[in-house]
């Protein structure tokens, strides 16, 4: 057992972190979240040129890492600077679904996503799925050698700023059957598809997305015909462990903050901090976090082992993330007292994104149900 | 990073593991599973069958008789321990007193003291906690005088754990008056059978007798038992209440509790469905397994780090304070799983050779006491407040 990250890794670590803390303010990240685009091109350019969307990618791939502890490390510095730069839906989510399925050709795009110079999106999730991965009513029909595709997708993450969508859609079986669901690569501007978007309360941005006969050819097909399920599972798995990891890092700045301001603000002659009834309170959240931590290590750590023992470990990290951050959000604007609830202070954006971050593929109910029924597969 | 046992630790585990199937008896598992009373000969004969092998003194380190393990390699024999059902080790000679005489001891004092508490010569009890003094325990009245050759020491401890089977007890007793209330604290030696020394039951909610009062009247101490210095004795016992880190979560211990909620919950049935199946009952089961499987790894994490020792105060007040937790949500799920059966307190069928008619289901039976017991957890060893005040100061600056 080995509880520290290579050399390498920090290395890594430390240089985003410091390219974050000099040149990326919450203000500039703020206004770039009211753009059409929803982030900054220039910022997207200087993380690929400084290697952070690389590091998702395998050498195989044309990446310099891509390992369970390259996701971690990242998006834990993206959290701390609350980075709205579309990482998950590009090069998670995207790069990620083409890595594990796309054919030669298909992963030359792969290049362009490390280069920063592509935006993908997954279109998946869809007005009555919730969190339910595998309910896909889209529906993909074939027509001479290519595809038609029907139905409406909801919440696509970096869906305005995408130039090929992920879509997923159904060529047979049942509404949320796992069998039967496919994977097609369709340009944005393809006829057909219509886009309506929209800013997120956390400061991202997504879209909602309308497939009307949209028609695509054989070499849109991602994998094969209906056995896209592992490869959505495990790319949302990385993509959970993505979310906990980037929650952690929001979490110890929303922590420092409140500490600090614990340590400012003068109330009833005292500094607040002196108040055993939030020195309690502040103490649980910084053990709680660290719990959080944990659990995203083993998270990581169990990755590449079997299915069950990497979703079991990815539903718990997700679950503490989940739960602990909604604690850690709430704490500290309630520990702040009314400035928290201005726009103008930091602390309630990142209070906004921890609780939002609860929203993106399986809250905490969805994930405990989930890892009961995957302890009993298990057993 | 890199979750996985190494070889070694493998080759370890499996050691562990053969060692428990050969020396650990049936019956002695059974009665720890179920919350049965142990008799002091399972406690000392399990300390003896550890001390054969050299694994009692786990942290210790190997020029006292110690094994000296990694925290990692506590942490697999305390998994496997506990998994099997092995009584847990008493801390109060082993890892309380002796970390303190390691550091703090005289010479003659390792050289006598250490051995004995390794063969079981000597069963420690710990002399803290006063009527008075909780958890403000620097507010602790016990007096020891100087007199000539002996201290002459009068006062009452209490919840003294297993006193009633002590050779000895280690005291914090009042020697100076002046300045702050720390500051005129020693650390004393006392023999149990020395003459003024009388001890009384308290019997707890559950009905146990597990801690004691003990009461010193004029009772007479040679001088040389006292540890280090006269009036540093709080330092001492801070050295001692910081030290003991490697077992403070319970990590094992509440593996092996959890282990018996789910055999209890497929064996408890809802109009023919096992409880363990039930929506509600498995949620919750999760969301302890999940922020235990993040304690373990808390565990390891913070006691393997550079900067642990450093921080040794405040990591023992995380995974007191986490581990504590755990262990009683787990004792109410428990409560929770066998229904109505928590009520039956029949606390002879706890005890050795009882032959009555048994009340419901035998893994029943030590499950509302033990609930009970627990709650005792949080209180101890500096309550969960206390702790997060150490937290608050020590971290955070507040």
């Amino acid at each position: 057992m080995d509880f520290t990250h290579t050399e390498e890794r920090q290395l890594f670590k430390d240089s985003v972190a410091r390219v974050i803390a000099d040149t990326y303010t919450l203000d500039a990240r703020n206004k770039a979240a009211e753009t059409d685009l929803g982030f900054s091109a220039e910022k997207w350019a200087q993380f690929a040129k400084l290697g952070a969307i690389g590091a998702l990618f395998s050498e195989e791939d044309g990446g310099f890492g891509g390992a369970p502890f390259d996701v971690t490390v990242l998006f834990e510095e993206l959290g701390r600077g609350l980075v709205n730069e579309p990482f998950l839906a590009t090069a998670i989510l995207g790069g990620g679904l083409i890595a594990e399925l796309g054919n030669a050709e298909q992963k030359a795009v792969i290049e362009e996503i490390i280069a920063g110079t592509k935006q993908l999106a997954f279109a998946h999730g869809e007005p009555k799925s919730r969190y339910d991965a595998s309910h896909v009513e889209t529906t993909a029909k074939k027509s001479g050698d290519g595809w038609v595709l029907n139905g409406a997708k909801a919440v696509v993450l970096n869906g305005s700023a995408a130039d090929t969508l992920i879509v997923s859609a159904r060529s047979s079986g049942a509404a949320w059957d796992e069998d039967g669901l496919s994977l097609f690569l369709v340009p944005a501007d393809a006829a057909g598809v219509a886009r309506h978007s929209y800013p997120s309360i956390d400061g991202l941005h997504a879209a909602e997305v309308r497939l009307d006969n949209v028609a695509v050819g054989a070499d849109a097909l991602l994998g094969a015909e209906g056995k896209a399920w592992p490869a959505i599972e495990k790319v949302i798995a990385r993509a959970n462990l993505a979310l906990a990891s980037e929650a952690i890092g929001a979490m110890e700045v929303a922590r420092d903050m409140t500490i600090e301001y614990l340590k400012t603000r003068k109330q009833f002659g005292v500094v607040i901090g002196k108040f055993q009834a939030l020195q309690h309170r502040m103490a649980t959240v910084l053990l709680e976090i660290e719990q959080a931590r944990s659990s995203v290590i083993n998270a990581a750590g169990r990755f590449d082992g079997s299915r069950v023992e990497r979703e079991m470990a990815v539903s718990s990290a997700k679950t503490l993330a989940g739960k602990i951050g909604r604690l850690v959000a709430e704490e500290a604007i309630q520990m702040h007292g009314g400035i928290a609830m201005t726009w103008e202070y930091a602390v309630g954006h990142f209070a906004k994104r921890l609780v939002m971050i609860d929203h993106m593929f399986g809250d905490v109910d969805y994930h405990v149900a989930r890892y009961v029924a995957l302890s009993k597969e298990a057993a | 990073m890199d979750l996985n046992f190494s070889p070694e630790d493998l080759a370890f585990q499996a050691e562990v593991r053969a060692f428990l199937k050969a020396e650990l008896s049936p019956a002695l598992a059974d009665k720890v599973r179920h919350n049965k009373t142990l008799t002091k000969e399972d406690m000392v004969g399990w300390h003896a069958t550890l001390n054969k092998r050299g694994w009692l003194a786990q942290d210790w380190p190997k020029q006292y008789g110690g094994a000296d393990w990694t925290p990692v390699q506590q942490q697999i024999f305390d998994d496997e321990a506990s998994a099997a059902g092995a009584p847990r080790i008493i801390p109060f000679g082993l890892k309380m007193l002796a970390p303190v005489l390691m550091k703090f001891g005289s010479e003659a004092q390792k050289a006598h003291y250490l051995p004995r508490i390794l063969d079981g010569t000597d069963w420690w009890c710990q002399g803290y906690s006063e009527p008075g003094a909780g958890s403000d325990l620097a507010s602790l009245k016990t007096r020891a005088v100087r007199d000539g050759d002996h201290y002459v020491i009068n006062g009452q401890k209490t919840w003294t754990t297993l006193g009633q089977y002590a050779d000895m007890i280690f005291c914090l007793v009042r020697t100076g008056t002046e300045g702050k209330p720390q500051e005129g604290i020693s650390f004393i030696l006392v023999d149990m059978k020395s003459p003024g020394i009388t001890v009384r039951p308290i019997i707890l909610l559950e009905g146990t007798h597990e801690v004691n009062e003990v009461f010193f009247d004029n009772v007479r101490v040679p001088a040389e038992n006292l540890v280090g210095e006269e009036n540093k004795g709080w330092t001492y016992a801070k050295y001692l209440l910081t030290h003991e880190r490697t077992n403070i979560a319970g990590v094992g211990a509440s593996k092996a509790a959890l282990a018996e909620v789910k055999r209890i919950a497929k064996a408890e049935t809802v109009r023919g469905v096992p409880l363990a199946d039930d929506p509600y009952f498995a949620a919750r089961v999760a969301q302890v397994e999940m922020e235990l499987d993040a304690l373990s790894t808390t565990n390891l994490r913070v006691l393997s780090s550079p900067d642990a020792a450093a921080s040794a105060g405040s990591i023992s007040s995380m995974l007191k304070i986490k581990g504590t937790e755990i262990r009683q949500s787990i004792n109410d799920l428990a409560r929770r799983a066998i229904g109505p059966y928590a009520m039956p307190f029949v606390s002879e069928a706890l005890e050795e050779g009882y032959n009555g008619e048994p009340v419901g289901p035998e893994y029943a039976l030590g499950v509302a006491p033990d609930y009970f017991n627990n709650r005792k957890i949080t209180i101890f060893g500096g309550s969960n407040e206390i702790q997060r005040g150490i937290i608050s100061k020590m971290v955070m600056g507040l």
